[in-house]
């Protein structure tokens, strides 16, 4: 059984002073979810991530289509049994501190009472929040109130998580622990469904990726499949002080940083360029076949396009240029995306 | 039967009492309580009555506005904050979120009516020296203003199941307005004809009737109420309560929450 | 859908249920509580301090209070219970929190001075409230008017009521009998003329609905005091005349004294008695009437009808 079926799903909002325009924030979505999947759902700001969780969970209601969750219509009271929902920056009752908050929805969501103490105990010491458990929310710090609201997503066991943007406001620590979370809900056998538009976060974590955009979903597939192009290109690192000549005349698009030359040129020339090298006696520091990072695959997207259809990714840029512009993706640790055929150093 | 609906009443309450400007407002509606006893007595013999009237009077306005406050800031801004997202997504229905925070408001009123009641009675005290017969009277003026919070509280709720939390305040204030002079507004339904006398006489009798409710006049000078009108004011808090909750039932099921 | 169908109709129900109950039910308090609304001006023992309370908001209140005394007036004219203790008080509360309402004191003037089941029977009270209004608004001469009319009809002080009219024939706007009523009390003040002419004035001066009935009333009843005055007039010339008393109003006819059967101004035939009186053929149909009654009968006052023992009313 499918855990979550979303068949041809539609929002529009009336807009306008007098209400009477209509304004498409999601249109038709036919999307499939399995059980024990981690589905990453991702968007700029506006594409409809939020309005189609919203959907999910019931807060509001579609102008068109169905969904069904473990096979049960969204109306369902038992549907909410089984599911967990982080909102996007939540916010929650001030006054009440951390431990009584999850009591609170423990006891909404029917946990026995006999069970409830423990398990809001649990929760609190699997987010990393017992310290300050006794704590009213309205002291808490933004990556507290995230913790929190982990802790209530997950907390009646459910078998479906729904997280929106569960890493936003948190510093590199938070987001590593969000991250090791997701993967242990994976290994309970749990389908997770998050939007983000963090694209490290999606590659490292999701079976599979959705990218939506201007209420549309664009394309739906793993990971790995989206990003496989190889664009039929090679990289080279080496030392040098200036761009070897006969590297150019072999059709490199290379340039000069500091004592380094990164060289892009095609895979067949790549026996060549070695040779090249090896003539002039230059210190090789890396050679990495071009692959096309998530990050293209979205940008290309999502990118404006006069008639929808699809443009070739650029290549203009080193890839590693294009790498490093990125600002929102954490500093790499290792082993984690690129395969560096890491040569000598 | 429904916990659930418990539950939220209990917290409902919980947030409320934690909220600080619940206790501003208990203390000076006490510290009016005490200013009756020094007016009372620039006029002599009078002193009771001031503090009756007074005093009641100010657990009546005060409590109407801590339970316009209270009741949106718990009902009207929690929908506005997405707390409720977290709330919902769990199996509560929608109904039994409106009906557990009416509960749970309702609940804070009564004690905080209870809180500002003693101060009244001690300020009673203070200016008799004893308890009268008649003071018995002054815990019907006080049960009227407990079933006029019912009111109100369901109002509040009302609005807030469609409007935003400033909006939801107007409305439920000038209701409350209006509804004081309800009983003018009969009588003049009364003596209108036409057009205008059938929506004056409609409008008069939708209007949440407040008037009966304050006999804190009567009281102030020892008056009995009697058991008849204790009785047809009290089936018409929960009658009117109940319409006003029924309402923000079905506005609340269909809103879509942004 | 079950589920919110279910709920949806249990709430529409509820609604439904108590709002027709809720309506039901203030129906039944109204009942009880009819009048207490104008209950609460007795307990306002001191005017300046409702004043204050009243935030300022003093106009509105005094018209809120303005209206409940012509309410309660005319409820409890056509209730014909005869009481009308409340009006003092609710006029009193008015023109304190509003000195300038002139239709509350042309108000008192006509209902508070005359004694129950007209009015409330308190002349005094009455004479006070002129005085006020003439305080605060001097150059209205409709007070003037009321004060003269008081004097006029309820003192019988008639120096003091071409006093008032002389005043107020001077202020702007005054209508054309003032002069006219402060001349014709020095000598003329119990002729009909004169009292018709006064209440003529009255309901001219007003736009109030029951001020005019009343005055229209007392029309009525002066021109069958000034019918019956005449008649009896002509019968004992025609007495005279012929050494005994008309046998019926044709012998009058024919003799020329009168023209056709006089008739009441409701449409009724005068009576001619035995012993030489006219009568009115339904005496009590004509109000304040004097004149035309059976002997030994009271002038005739709206009627009044004793009411169930109010227990807990009133005060």
């Amino acid at each position: 059984m499918a855990a979550i079926e979303i068949l041809d799903l539609e929002k529009s909002y009336l807009v306008g002073f007098w209400r009477k325009s209509l304004k498409p924030a999601l249109r038709p979505l036919r999307l499939t979810i399995e059980e024990g999947e981690v589905f990453g759902f991702l968007g700029p700001n506006g594409a409809g991530k939020t309005t189609t969780l919203k959907l999910l969970m019931g807060l509001v209601f579609p102008t068109a289509g169905t969904a069904r969750i473990l096979g049960m219509d969204l109306d369902n009271p038992r549907v909410h049994s089984e599911i967990g929902f982080l909102p996007e920056q939540p916010y929650f009752y001030d006054h009440l501190t951390a431990r009584e908050l999850l009591n609170y929805y423990a006891q909404l969501s029917g946990v026995p009472a006999k069970e409830r103490s423990a398990r809001v105990e649990q929760m609190l010491a699997r987010v990393g929040m017992s310290d300050s458990a006794g704590t009213q929310l309205r002291k808490f710090s933004k990556g507290m109130l995230q913790r929190v609201g982990l802790a209530q997503a997950i907390l009646h066991d459910p078998k479906l998580v729904f997280l929106d943007e569960p890493m936003s406001g948190l510093d590199p620590m938070g987001r590593r622990e969000v991250r090791d979370l997701i993967q242990q809900l994976r290994h309970e056998g749990k389908t997770v469904f998050f939007s983000t538009h963090i694209l490290s976060d999606a590659e490292a974590l999701c079976d599979r990726v959705g990218i939506i955009h201007q209420g549309e979903l664009l394309g739906v597939g793993a990971v790995a499949d989206l990003t496989s192009q190889t664009q039929g290109k090679v990289e080279i690192i080496f030392y040098a002080p200036r761009v070897p000549a006969d590297l150019t005349s072999l059709g490199a698009e290379a340039r000069v940083s500091g004592d380094m030359v990164n060289a892009v040129l095609p895979e067949e020339r790549q026996d060549a360029a070695l040779e090249v090298l090896r003539r002039e006696r230059l210190r090789l520091i890396s050679l990495t076949p071009v692959r096309s990072s998530l990050e293209e695959y979205y940008i290309q997207k999502t990118r404006p396009t006069e008639a929808g259809k699809e443009k070739p990714v650029e290549t203009g840029l080193a890839p590693s240029q294009t790498r490093q512009s990125a600002p929102q993706e954490a500093p790499r640790e290792e082993g984690q995306k690129q395969n560096r055929k890491g040569v000598g150093v | 039967m429904n916990s659930r609906v418990g539950y939220i009443a209990f917290n409902t309450f919980r947030e409320a009492v934690r909220d600080r400007v619940l206790y501003n407002l208990i203390a000076f509606a006490l510290l009016l309580s005490g200013a009756a006893i020094l007016v009372g007595e620039i006029s002599i013999d009078i002193e009771r009555l001031v503090v009756v009237n007074l005093g009641l009077t100010a657990v009546s306005l005060f409590g109407v506005v801590i339970a316009i406050f209270i009741g949106i800031g718990l009902v009207s801004k929690e929908i506005d904050k997405r707390t409720l997202y977290t709330v919902l997504s769990r199996p509560v229905r929608r109904w039994e979120f409106v009906v557990g925070k009416f509960l749970g408001l309702t609940g804070t009123l009564v004690v905080n009516t209870l809180a500002m009641a003693i101060g009244v009675f001690l300020a009673l005290l203070y200016v008799a020296h004893k308890f009268e017969k008649m003071d018995v009277w002054v815990l019907v003026a006080l049960y009227f203003i407990v079933l006029q919070f019912l009111i109100v509280c369901a109002l509040a709720l009302f609005f807030s199941s469609f409007s935003t939390p400033l909006m939801s305040a107007v409305f439920t204030f000038a209701l409350f307005v209006i509804g004081s002079l309800a009983e003018d507004l009969r009588g003049f339904a009364r003596i209108t004809s036409g057009l205008g006398g059938s929506i004056a006489t409609a409008i008069a009798y939708l209007v949440p009737n407040f008037s009966a409710l304050n006999v804190i006049s009567q009281v102030a000078h020892g008056d009995a109420i009697p058991g008849r009108l204790i009785l047809y004011n009290s089936a018409y808090a929960l009658l009117y309560a109940a319409m006003a909750i029924s309402g923000a039932v079905l506005i609340f099921q269909r809103r879509n929450l942004k | 859908m079950k589920a919110t169908r279910r709920v949806n109709i249990v709430a529409t129900t509820v609604l439904l249920l108590s709002m027709a109950a809720s309506m039901a039910i203030l129906h039944a308090i109204d009942h009880m509580r009819r009048g207490q609304v104008a209950q609460q001006a007795l307990y306002l023992s001191s005017p300046t301090a409702l004043r204050r309370m009243s935030l300022g908001y003093t106009g509105l209140l005094a018209d809120i209070y303005w209206t409940r005394a012509v309410q309660y007036f005319g409820e409890q004219h056509h209730a014909g219970s005869g009481d009308f203790r409340l009006l003092a008080p609710l006029l009193e509360v008015t023109t304190e929190l509003d000195p300038k309402l002139v239709p509350a004191y042309q108000f008192g003037a006509n209902f508070l001075a005359p004694k129950p089941p007209s009015g409330a029977g308190l002349p005094g009270a009455a004479l006070s409230l002129m005085k006020y209004g003439i305080e605060h608004n001097p150059d209205q001469w409709r007070l003037y008017y009321n004060l003269g009319f008081l004097y006029y009809t309820e003192f019988k002080d008639y120096a003091k009521a071409a006093d008032a009219f002389a005043q107020g024939a001077k202020l702007p706007g005054t209508n054309e009998f003032m002069p006219i009523l402060a001349a014709r009390m020095a000598q003329h003040a119990g002729e009909f003329d004169t009292a018709r002419m006064l209440w003529f004035t009255t309901y001219q001066s007003t736009k109030d609905a029951q001020i005019r009935e009343n005055a229209v009333e007392h029309l009525l009843a002066l021109q069958v005091d000034e019918d019956v005055t005449r008649l009896e007039q002509v019968i004992e010339k025609y007495r005279q005349q012929n050494g005994r008393l008309p046998a019926s109003m044709g012998d009058l006819d024919r003799a020329g004294f009168i023209h056709g059967t006089p008739a009441d101004p409701k449409g009724h035939p005068y009576k001619l008695m035995a012993d030489g009186r006219i009568e009115v053929e339904n005496p009590k149909s004509i109000l304040f009437i004097t004149k035309g009654l059976p002997p030994g009968m009271e002038p005739p006052q709206p009627v009044h009808k004793p009411q169930p023992s109010s227990k807990s009313n009133s005060k």
